[in-house]
């Protein structure tokens, strides 16, 4: 009834080619930039910062910037946590040598370096193909990994071979570091997340985002028709990287801090994203977001709830939420192998239709 | 949905609020993961310690003390989550048992305000309490540790140990990699070589390592480990008949946890300790009393007298006692994270203390001041006798070589302040 396209008449190109055609999704997409942007920022505390949308925010971009390499361009990657490494170390060595430049220069640095980075690891690509790029992709983890472990220069010869995040100012206001706010930090966390899923929403749209997927869909007839599968990989790893990377450099120096490689950028890292990507759906902005703030906000959510809300001991929560967070991406996964946002998909479908469907 | 949820959150989160003035103590504990056979006692004997203290006392002071347990798993995102939902309730002091986890916490609780005790853990220039207001790491330090046991061998060989080849054997993470520096200056003044050997997290894996033990045959082997790291390595070292008494681990290495699963073959495993082992201690008759017959014991209730637990309970202990402190300075029983501050740094253990605690000679005494926030770096050496299924003390205190270390304290501690511009204290 409300959901549909008629009566929506568009009268330039520019109105037909927008991203939302339906104008119920348009005030949707508004209403959510008005709360994440009108409402949000001024109730957000500590804790919902920290523990909720900053994390969310950043897992985001990380899954977006998987889903254009194996969503859109079907390039499998187990690389993400070592990418996402890259980030961080290089936002820690461009914040800590340039201290006067500003924090946003250096996380889009971080994110230029990464990219360079992928575009290096994504050589290999051009020579193999599914599970044996993953094991190719496996290696980049675990060698940059033990990269940052072992060469001191990274972490600035600190005995402990952790980096740490000094506090880095835009405009007086701390973005990094213990002083900076909660507002302060999800504010630039939500502006990175807005500026990357439009530009990633529009170049999947494009010239380019085509070239991906059709290399995605099937690579020889791609080329026949004359898609150039050096430049479309190159580029997919590219650009995916650059998201990673961003999303890397944020999550060291907005989020936590302070990481230590092993544990912050090891392999459960890349499977995590990975599982975001095919929990959310491949090939699909919006099922980035959906997978991040599944596999984000729901251990939250059930340990608030199971060891808050009902007093149960810790130990236990911990496991139950293992079990049934599992069950969950299991039960989905059955239900809709094309992940959520196929349901949401399958969703706008059905209102379409509704209240007379035939 | 989200709205949903964040609704359902918040009524969670407010149905989990403490009652007012109560003296909340949050346990950062660690009941899941590769690290759970460490974290479940040290989680236990703090907890048990707390109970204890509410049941036979009445509380601190008269206010109820109030525990607060979030799983952290060891990992650092969830720390911080653990750190961000429980300092809204009035926690009066952290003891997250992970260097991550410390690390990530040292600017945060110096912007909150909140004292930061990382008992033989953190960072070891935390000691220096010029730099770090709010961090406190006593009794004792990782570089204290690895001084310890470098002093252990030089006794055991009557004071020369040029030419002994010692092999480390550690955690590659900030925790493992901490005593590398403190082992290098010590490898240059007594002329030892070093040998250093990452295991990467969680441990399981160490084939390699041990191998290259074999061939290159090291006088002594110093273990860094923790969790399931240390009954793989202890298990290793017997697999390649590496002899017991030369391998030492750190205070982290050195539980019941650690060696029964290798059973009789780690009889003679040394490690440190910075308190006794055992259950011989009159406290017990009272957490008897108060807390297991009365069916308030932590967890599953099967870890009391093992090495963590009663570090877990000393933990525990230091805490009420700086709290007790702070309620005399102040001359008021509700207390703040500042005035908590102030209680710790004028924390006095004495033997009459610890004997009227039931804890006679349980700990080295010491005093904690504005200038140092480390005591003064005592540790024991322990062994595993497997026979008999427990550790036994078999040296008496042993001083760590401050000559080394206090320079490399200051060292370390003034790239932090330049770093952070923080001025000195105490002046």
């Amino acid at each position: 009834m409300f959901y549909r396209e008629a009566g929506d008449f568009k009268t330039s190109y520019v109105n037909d080619s927008q991203t939302f055609p339906i104008q119920f999704d348009r005030w949707r997409y508004y209403a959510v930039l008005f709360v994440a942007l009108g409402i949000v920022p001024f109730v957000i505390n500590d804790y919902w910062a920290s523990a909720v949308f900053v994390p969310f925010l950043i897992y985001s971009i990380a899954a977006i910037g998987l889903n254009i390499l194996t969503g859109y361009c079907g390039q499998v990657s187990l690389g993400t946590g070592g990418f996402m490494a890259v980030g961080a170390y290089a936002v820690y060595k461009l914040m800590t040598a340039f201290p006067e430049v500003n924090i946003i220069f250096h996380v889009l640095g971080a994110g230029i370096i990464t990219a360079g980075v992928g575009v290096l690891f994504g050589l290999p690509s051009l020579r193999i193909k599914g599970f044996y790029l993953a094991v190719a992709t496996l290696a980049a983890q675990f060698f940059l990994v033990w990269l940052f472990n072992k060469v001191p220069w990274f972490y600035n010869y600190s005995a402990s071979g952790q980096i740490s995040a000094p506090e880095r100012t835009l405009a007086g206001i701390a973005l990094t570091g213990p002083e900076a706010s909660a507002t302060a930090k999800y504010l630039v966390c939500l502006g990175f997340v807005f500026v990357l899923a439009w530009l990633a929403r529009n170049l999947t749209r494009g010239t380019v985002g085509r070239s991906w997927m059709a290399i995605r869909d099937m690579d020889i007839a791609a080329e026949i028709i004359g898609v150039n599968p050096l430049r479309a990989k190159l580029t997919a790893f590219a650009v995916s990287s650059f998201f990673i990377g961003i999303a890397g450099a944020l999550f060291f120096a907005v989020y936590l801090g302070a990481v230590e490689v092993g544990e912050a950028f090891g392999i459960n890292k890349s499977f995590l994203v990975l599982f975001m990507v095919i929990i959310g759906g491949l090939g699909s902005i919006f099922g980035s977001f959906a997978g991040a703030a599944f596999l984000v906000l729901l251990p939250v959510f059930l340990k608030n709830v199971l060891v808050g809300g009902l007093g149960w001991p810790t130990d236990l929560a911990a496991h139950l939420e293992l079990m049934i967070v599992g069950g969950l991406i299991v039960f989905f996964l059955i239900a809709e192998p094309h992940g959520l946002a196929q349901l949401w998909r399958l969703a706008k479908e059905k209102l379409r239709l509704w209240p007379f469907p035939h | 949905m989200k709205s949903k949820l964040t609704m359902l959150t918040a009524a969670a989160v407010m149905a989990a609020g403490p009652a007012l003035a109560d003296l909340v103590f949050p346990s950062l504990s660690y009941r899941t993961g590769p690290y759970a056979a460490n974290g479940i006692p040290f989680a236990d004997g703090y907890e048990d310690y707390f109970t204890l203290v509410n049941q036979r006392d009445g509380g601190i002071g008269g206010v109820m003390a109030k525990v607060i347990e979030c799983e952290t798993g060891y990992n650092t995102e969830k720390g911080v989550e653990c750190y961000e939902s429980t300092k809204g309730e009035g926690a009066l002091i952290y003891q997250p048992l992970s260097t991550g986890i410390t690390y990530q916490l040292i600017p945060k609780v110096t912007a909150d305000g909140i004292p930061l005790h990382t008992m033989g853990y953190g960072r070891t220039s935390a000691k220096n309490g010029k730099t770090f207001e709010w961090v406190f790491n006593y009794p004792a330090n990782y570089w204290d540790g690895a001084s310890i046991a470098v002093n252990h061998i030089l006794d055991e060989n009557g004071g020369d140990i040029s030419g002994k080849k010692i092999a480390l054997v550690y955690h590659n993470s900030a925790y493992g990699k901490e005593p590398i520096r403190t082992l290098e200056e010590l490898s240059a003044k007594h002329g030892f070589d070093l040998t250093l050997l990452p295991v990467d997290h969680p441990g399981q894996e160490q084939k390699s390592q041990w191998l290259q033990i074999r061939r290159e045959r090291p006088d002594y082997v110093v273990m860094w480990g923790w969790g399931v790291m240390n009954q793989v390595a202890i298990q290793e070292a017997a697999n390649i008949r590496f002899p017991m008494e030369n391998f030492i681990g750190v205070w982290w290495s050195g539980s019941e946890n650690d060696v029964k699963p290798v059973g009789a073959a780690a009889n003679g495993y040394k490690a440190l300790n910075m308190h006794m082992p055992g259950a011989d201690f009159p406290i017990y008759d009272d957490l008897k009393t108060y807390v297991y017959d009365a069916g308030l014991s932590s967890g599953a209730g099967d870890q009391a007298g093992t090495v963590l637990y009663n570090r877990g309970m000393y933990a525990a202990m230091l805490a009420v006692e700086a709290a007790k402190a702070a309620q005399e300075i102040h001359g008021t029983a509700d207390i703040t994270p500042a005035m908590m501050r102030d209680g710790m740094e004028a924390l006095n253990i004495t033997e009459e203390k610890m004997a009227e605690l039931g804890l006679p000679n349980f700990g080295p005494t010491f005093s904690v001041s504005c200038e140092n926030h480390g005591g003064d770096g005592l540790g024991i050496v322990q062994q595993w006798d497997a026979a008999a299924g427990k550790w036994n003390a078999i040296t008496d205190y042993i001083q760590s070589d401050a000559s080394v270390l206090d320079a490399l304290i200051a060292e370390d501690s003034g790239a932090y302040a330049a770093e952070n511009n923080i001025a000195e204290r105490c002046n």
